[in-house]
């Protein structure tokens, strides 16, 4: 399977409220030379069906799987949520034979058939594995040296390790390692594994919003600069709730939130205002004027 | 006080067969394995801010055979499903996911959050879990992105025939 042409899979979140991350995302794979391929019909990747209906989830699941395999390419996902589904429910079909005449019993109702001839890797899998770290460094222009920031993983790019696997969930190295590529130093926080809290919002949003403060607390206390997300939701709970979250509990964080593209946009040299930075609430523009004035 | 202290168990409530009919269910498999170390609990995010949200005491109900305690819990819903028992638990449960087979029984009873019944609904119509709106697809255009995936409702109708959460969601769209 070709190593640097994808079928993008955007998932529900980022069109619905979260375009800065896609914008990034495009402009960076464009510049390794990564190719985007849209997919030709979209369904949910069934993960927020899980917790009500498993058999749903598997469905939806699969039916993007056998989309992706009919058009025979592997799927890039910037949604870990996304990523950590088909992941697993690949992993499941492929190996459970009575589970994949099951799920293909349904399929056939709209003339699909899972096969298992295709992968689902999220942005951060294809950057190390397929791009490779090396290249990334190569194509960086403008080390970002001048700043400290650290990294919050998305929980389901994670967990749970038996289909996930490609990172250790107690000691993650893959978003260090590609903060590291573009110069900036990722500095070491308490409960870095931690969930931010989104799968709660709308179930209980104290309890959620408690989550995303802990975080942010543990993120000042070491003084980062910033925080680098790779997921959707992640950015939801503390750049669009940053705010809500200093007013409930009465604290001033001012911490920006970037998407890890916006990140490493900037270190290859691509234009900010290319990187969609206005989309972010918490106000990032004193990041923006010390990579600009660096290197004057 | 929690939920499950306010009222003493009573041997009549106690349905031996529940467990059984858990370990069935994939994800379910392994539950008689979990020895109360509370290594979910502890390690658990949402526990650590909920004062009801125990995933030991959860398992140790289902292991009683607490069926309708467990079933119609609201904390059963506070899971967040970020995994972290499944991978620390030293006796291999996959604790979230007994805990999602627990909230896939309740809701073919229909006790689920109104929020996953909107998505459900919202899928059907359109394949996205959210419903995003005209503008937003429109103004792709001028970020620069290249038109939105459509969904095929007619498709993925057809290919969720028999799944029975269906119901829920439908009685939704009404």
């Amino acid at each position: 399977m070709e190593k640097h042409r994808y079928l993008i899979f955007l998932g529900c979140a980022i069109p619905y409220r979260v375009a800065a991350y896609e914008i990034s995302a495009r402009k960076i794979l464009q510049k390794l030379g990564v190719e985007l391929v849209e997919m030709p019909e979209f369904n949910c990747c069934g993960l927020p069906m899980d917790p009500v209906s498993h058999e749903m989830m598997l469905i939806l699941a699969a039916k993007n799987l056998a989309l992706a395999e009919q058009k025979g390419l592997n799927i890039l996902t910037l949604c870990p949520g996304c990523a950590g589904t088909l992941k697993k429910v690949n992993k499941m079909l492929k190996e459970d034979k009575a589970l994949r005449e099951e799920i293909n019993s349904h399929l056939k109702e709209s003339g699909l058939e899972f096969k298992g001839t295709i992968e689902a890797k999220h942005i951060m899998q294809v950057l190390i594995e397929d791009v490779g770290i090396e290249k990334i460094k190569d194509a960086v222009v403008k080390p970002l040296t001048m700043l400290k920031v650290t990294e919050h993983n998305g929980c389901h790019i994670l967990r749970p390790k038996e289909f996930i696997g490609f990172d250790d969930p107690e000691n993650p190295k893959t978003l260090k390692t590609l903060i590291e590529a573009t110069g900036a130093t990722c500095l070491d926080y308490m409960d870095e594994t931690e969930c931010c809290g989104a799968p709660s919002v709308g179930v209980n949003d104290k309890i959620a919003l408690q989550l995303a403060r802990d975080k942010l607390n543990h993120i000042k206390m070491v003084g980062a600069q910033a925080m680098i997300t790779i997921c959707p939701f992640c950015h939801i709970m503390y750049d669009t709730n940053e705010l809500r979250i200093e007013k409930m509990f009465n604290e001033t964080y001012g911490i920006p939130v970037l998407h890890y593209p916006q990140l490493l946009g900037l270190a290859v040299g691509i234009k900010p205002d290319e990187l969609a930075f206005n989309d972010l609430r918490v106000d990032v523009s004193k990041i923006i004027k010390q990579v600009e004035e660096c290197g004057k | 006080m929690s939920e499950t202290e306010q009222k003493r168990i009573k041997a009549s409530e106690i349905d031996p067969k529940f467990k059984y009919e858990i370990a069935k269910m994939p994800g379910g498999e392994k539950l008689m394995r979990c020895f109360q170390c509370g290594t979910c609990t502890s390690d658990c995010p949402i526990a650590r801010f909920s004062d009801t949200y125990r995933p030991r005491q959860i398992i140790r109900m289902t292991q009683l055979g607490l069926r309708e305690r467990v079933l119609n819990s609201e904390t059963l819903w506070l899971c967040a499903s970020c995994f972290t028992c499944t991978d620390r638990c030293p006796q291999d449960v996959e604790v979230a996911s007994v805990i999602r087979v627990l909230r896939n029984l309740a809701a073919q009873k229909g006790c689920a959050p109104q929020v996953f019944k909107e998505q459900g609904s919202s899928i059907l119509e359109s394949g996205y879990a959210y419903k995003i709106s005209e503008l937003r697809i429109k103004k792709r255009e001028s970020l620069g992105l290249p038109p939105l995936p459509k969904g095929n409702p007619e498709s993925i109708r057809k290919t969720l025939h028999g799944v029975s959460f269906l119901k829920f969601i439908e009685k939704q769209g009404e």
